[in-house]
């Protein structure tokens, strides 16, 4: 694994990410079997499963339906990847992915796409600021907010042979580059992008970036601001969130998620017992989505670098 | 079918209920109409139509029951207690701490059972996963799907149905247990569903209306699902909820219903006269 930040978009798409490494998986390997609910053309995953629909199924819209087809596939010893966009993947279908493939232990690997705001032109109804939560209640359930496109290549393929129900977000569109080419990214392991003393920001998704410029904004006013990357909010590396904050004594965490329930309160579950240290959130407040360009609805909910500047500051008054 | 093998079927129907009635009195209280209801169609499923081993109940190949009506499940153990999957004496731990046998059927704990079910509905979309499953490793085994009527109201069940029929699914058998009730009463004043067998035709499913609590006519419906021919089948059965013990069938709400000791040895007591009338 290799960091290679420097701010800039990776040029690729993740839809295009996820088109690709699809197909790859299902032809290396004969057990692997891939669902979609009518969405097939969002990700291009279409060509392929025209010509291969045995093991890449169009299930039409019904997610429920598809999570439980799914399942029972599992049961066969098939290692299914299940995608549809993320409220149709996370609340639409939650008691089937708990009960048929959590609680039954059908192990099933869930895409969730255009998490949050990233949702962008969907707007507000497809719009999932709490699809994390959902999925962390599930026992054992793994849950991936994803970081770049190579971050994504490197969890799908952990996720299709991981045991339990695994549930990956990701936006269709580009990420700024963080890691390079064939970064191996082991699920359960944080990532330190960058060193710091006064406080740790924790983040994931799309506000890594937000907290990498914040951090160097930080820099420039003598505030040296640690960058963890928490890809894996679930399992957390409470070693790494503990480690952190003795190091640095506060936290700001940054996500593109509900502050409830998502990568805020995991990391809160940590320090509370482990560590406790002031911290703050860079996180959607008790609000639904809405319509929007993606830079508008980062400004709208607050998930932008400024905002992770002066909560980190607020922080730190209060560390004492 | 010979008159020796029907009454055959039939005392391992009457068997079933026994069991079932022997695990629901050792808790107190359980489903048992609706136990009884499916009693036949598991002794046809597992006395004459399914290819199983008890002794391999995991053989890939093998057969599968997905009873999505999983609140039967004292029937479904019943039925596997009889052909040996695990020990009688275990129906006495019907949901008592630690147990195997909980209230729903569960994949994980009972051997012999095939698939975890609850939430209603969702067994139906488990059986079409199986099914496809089969269908992909070249096996010729089928999936049975029992599923509740009052279960139907699940938007899920006809998800599911639209799916095994536009995958083709002819390994895929789905059978309605139609006891016209459900929890709260008459499933017709509950919530109407209409006519279920209009209703599977139109989904695309080869469909069949027999009586439900008899071996017979259950057996002559499950034969002819043997070949496939590019549709799921469909065999509406026509059940009495509490079929066996008149008492349990004649009361309205009967979904799930305290048995007392006094009721367990006269229920029993009956049904063993039945049985001993069938093997005389």
């Amino acid at each position: 694994m290799e960091i290679v930040y420097n701010g800039e978009l990776d040029p690729r798409l993740c839809k295009a990410v996820l088109g690709e490494e699809i197909p790859a998986i299902l032809e290396e390997d004969p057990n692997v079997v891939y669902l979609d609910a009518d969405l097939m053309a969002c990700i291009g995953t279409g060509k392929y499963a025209k010509n291969n629909p045995a093991r890449a199924i169009d299930c039409g819209i019904a997610e429920a339906n598809m999570v439980g087809v799914a399942c029972g596939l599992a049961s066969a010893g098939f290692k299914p990847i299940v995608h549809t966009f993320g409220p149709f993947a996370s609340r639409r279908c939650f008691d089937q992915v708990f009960l048929s493939a959590g609680y039954a232990k059908n192990d099933i690997t869930v895409i969730g796409t255009d998490p949050g705001v990233t949702a962008t032109m969907n707007g507000g109804t497809h719009m999932p600021f709490e699809d994390m939560a959902l999925y962390r209640t599930i026992p054992t359930a793994t849950v991936i907010d994803v970081t770049d496109p190579n971050c994504l290549k490197s969890v799908l393929r952990q996720c299709v042979d991981r045991p339990g129900v695994k549930y990956i977000r990701v936006g269709r569109k580009q990420y700024a580059k963080v890691y390079a080419d064939g970064s191996d990214l082991p699920i359960g392991k944080a990532v330190t992008l960058r060193e710091g003393s006064d406080i740790v920001l924790f983040a994931s998704g799309i506000m890594v970036h937000e907290a990498m410029k914040a951090a160097e904004t930080l820099a420039q006013e003598g505030i040296q601001a640690a960058v963890v990357d928490c890809f894996t909010v679930k399992p957390l590396d409470a070693e790494a969130v503990e480690s952190w904050a003795r190091k640095t004594g506060a936290a700001v965490v940054c996500e593109n998620h509900s502050r409830h329930g998502g990568l805020y309160s995991a990391v809160l579950e940590v320090l509370a017992e482990k560590c406790p240290v002031p911290a703050a959130c860079v996180a959607v407040e008790d609000e639904f989505g809405e319509v929007g360009p993606q830079g508008y609805l980062q400004e709208r909910f607050g998930l932008t670098a400024e905002h992770v500047v002066s909560q980190a500051k607020a922080v730190l008054a209060r560390k004492g | 079918m010979e008159e020796r093998e029907v009454r055959e079927l039939k005392a391992f129907a009457v068997q079933i209920r026994m069991a079932a009635i022997e695990a629901i009195h050792s808790i107190g209280s359980g489903h048992i109409g609706g136990a009884l209801s499916i009693a036949d169609v598991l002794a046809v499923l597992y006395g004459r139509e399914m290819d199983i081993d008890p002794a391999d109940p995991r053989k890939p190949d093998r057969d599968k029951l997905v009873c999505s009506k999983g609140h039967a499940g004292p029937a479904v153990y019943g039925t596997l207690a009889l052909k040996g999957y695990f020990p009688y004496e275990e129906l006495k731990t019907l949901n008592h701490p630690g147990t195997r046998l909980p209230s729903h059927c569960d994949r994980n704990k009972t051997p012999g059972v095939d698939m975890t079910t609850g939430s209603l509905g969702q067994g139906t979309s488990l059986a079409c996963g199986m099914a496809m499953g089969d269908k992909l490793r070249g096996y010729k085994s089928r999936t049975f799907l029992i599923v509740g009527d009052g279960e139907s109201d699940e938007g899920q069940v006809w998800e599911a149905c639209s799916f095994a029929a536009a995958k083709g699914l002819d390994n895929l058998v789905l059978l309605l247990d139609w006891n016209k009730k459900q929890l709260d009463g008459w499933a017709d004043d509950v919530y109407p569903m209409g006519d279920y067998v209009a209703k599977f035709e139109s989904f695309g499913f080869d469909t069949v209306l027999v009586n439900g609590n008899d071996v017979s006519a259950l057996a002559a419906a499950l034969e002819r699902t043997r070949e496939g021919k590019g549709k799921p089948f469909a065999i509406v059965m026509d059940t009495v909820k509490g079929f066996g013990v008149q008492e349990v069938a004649d009361t309205v709400m009967n979904h799930s219903l305290p048995v007392s000791d006094e009721q367990y040895e006269r229920w029993t007591a009956q049904l063993k006269a039945e049985l001993a009338e069938l093997e005389g």
